[in-house]
């Protein structure tokens, strides 16, 4: 007995005079460091900064956008800026730089602002939604039932809302999956490449501050070099004089050239669709313009009102992340939601004793 | 009723109980993208709970969500003013919504501590599940999981 009794205590334990035998090393027991929730989240996203900033997994074409609005505008502030504030006034490159620091700021926040990803449902939550989905009865040949859709009435609409097999959840209403970034993604916009993200509810507004800022400086830029170039081919030197003086010129006039209509057109279809509370998802598949030929089919999220529109849109409330990148994951849970089974089988022996204390009680 | 006696505060509730089930409220979109919870009543709280108190509960926190997500005076300053300061003024000050769901989690706390672990149950702070659900933890107490019916044949076994 007594040889039996050694053998289970540790025999590091010996040297340090202890009371009790300590209990056998487990893997478990090792200090393991905590993890973030950034760490295991089930989307293609990347965190940086422990989980402060989140950027889609495909930057995209995002630092080409950075860089050719970095490069357009410097160049413009070496080149252009110091001829036309001798020339005409000190006010260009104050406005400029307004405008620049609008953009860059407002084109971080995009792509690396939370766009309003949906966290995946738990598998309890799974479990009772799928509880709730009545089975269809004939069709246990396919492989994925039908998919699954819920009505609701809202604002006397009758909107779909249907079931996301990846997050596991019945999808809010406006809410779309993005299948770039895998997840789904509250009052969904568009998936933008050049700003390397989704936008949704949450960076909705700092994109359209971007685009927006961005279409007056292009503007701005090709107004001055134009000016620019135009004062520097009077008195007879003529255009081609003008742009050997400042090649850097002729390169920025190209870029702002090509690019002012499409982001002024941009801008100005992203107007129209805060004026009307729509999306560019619910615009371009046409779910309120009554293509399925009901005319009673209107946007039911809209005030009907253009200010009020845009005041909910721009200025509403900024919510929440609801993915908590830097909160940590809970290590206990699996003991609280341990098999119930294993409870009544020690329950089962325990019975007799707790029967009498509630007899006795 | 033993369970009444039996869970004086969380901690007992979560070291002597056992969960059983979670019953989920899920969200009432006939408002639109508000956040709204459902009051409807669910059949597996019947015996755990009053209607009332439950609704009561469900109410407030409605009132809560609608309070942070109201669109008037305020939100219109604070959305204007972050406009100007190409919204970095949000790394800097707490905005309304943040200083709600502050409130939220401690109305949620109290509730617990009050009303929802003397009767054996938990609610989890809707923020923790993405606002898609009230989940709501349904725990036994330990000695007694079986079922009540189980207890009393045991009971007049051990006799």
């Amino acid at each position: 007995m007594k040889n039996l009794d050694y053998q289970q205590i540790d025999p590091q334990a010996l040297a340090t005079p202890t009371p009790t035998p300590p209990p056998r090393p487990l893997p478990e027991h090792k200090p393991r460091r905590a993890r973030r929730k950034w760490e295991v989240f089930p989307g293609k996203n990347r965190f940086c900064c422990d989980g402060r900033v989140i950027v889609a997994r495909q930057c995209g074409v995002l630092p080409l956008t950075l860089g050719l609005i970095v490069l357009t505008s410097g160049l413009f502030f070496i080149f252009d800026c110091p001829f036309l504030v001798e020339h005409l006034t000190g006010c260009i490159p104050v406005i400029g730089g307004v405008l620049f620091v609008f953009v860059i700021i407002s084109l971080l926040q995009t792509s690396f602002t939370d766009p309003g990803i949906l966290p995946r449902a738990t598998p309890e939550e799974a479990a009772d939604i799928e509880k709730q989905i009545d089975n269809p009865t004939g069709s246990s040949s396919s492989y994925r039932p039908p998919p699954r859709t819920k009505e609701v009435v809202i604002n006397q609409q009758v909107v779909k809302l249907k079931y996301c097999f990846t997050c596991k959840i019945f999808r809010p209403p406006r809410t779309s999956h993005c299948s770039l970034c895998d997840n789904c993604v509250e009052r969904f916009d568009h998936h933008c490449p050049w700003v390397g993200n989704c936008v949704g509810k949450r960076n909705y507004r700092f994109f359209y501050t971007f685009i927006v800022s961005l279409s007056f400086l292009t503007a701005f830029i090709f107004g001055c070099v134009t000016t620019h170039l135009a004062l520097r081919s009077q008195g007879g030197n003529g255009l081609v004089f003008a742009l050997q003086a400042s090649p850097a010129s002729a390169l920025e006039l190209v870029v702002c050239f090509f690019s002012v209509w499409s982001i002024l057109g941009l801008s100005g279809f992203h107007t129209y669709l805060v004026a009307t509370n729509l999306t560019t998802n619910e615009d371009i598949k046409g779910s309120w313009s009554g293509k399925s030929g009901n005319e009673d089919v209107g946007n039911p999220y809209s005030y009907n009102s253009i200010t009020k529109n845009c005041c909910s849109v721009l200025c509403g409330p900024m919510p929440p992340s609801l993915i908590d990148r830097r909160g940590f994951v809970p290590s206990d849970d699996s003991v609280q939601t341990s098999p119930v089974e294993i409870e009544l089988s020690a329950a089962k022996n325990d019975t007799n004793m707790v029967g009498r204390a509630v007899t006795s009680g | 009723m033993y369970l009444v006696s039996a869970f004086h505060n969380l901690q007992e509730l979560r070291h002597s109980a056992s969960l059983a089930n979670k019953v989920f409220i899920q969200r009432d979109y006939t408002d639109g993208t508000v956040c709204k919870f459902q009051t409807k009543f669910p059949s597996e709280l019947d015996s755990r709970i009053e209607r009332t108190l439950f609704e009561d509960t469900v109410k407030t926190l409605n009132n809560y969500y609608a309070e942070a997500e109201k669109i008037g005076g305020q939100s219109y300053l604070e959305g204007c003013l972050a406009c100007l300061t190409v919204y970095l003024i949000f790394l800097c000050i707490e905005t309304r919504y943040e200083k709600v769901l502050k409130k939220i989690s401690r109305y949620i706390q109290e509730q617990n501590e009050k009303v929802y672990a003397p009767r054996g149950l938990l609610i989890t702070d809707p923020i923790e599940r993405g606002m898609r659900v009230i989940e709501i933890s349904v725990y036994e107490d330990r000695g007694s999981s079986g079922s009540s019916s189980g207890s009393s044949t045991t009971s007049s076994s051990g006799r």
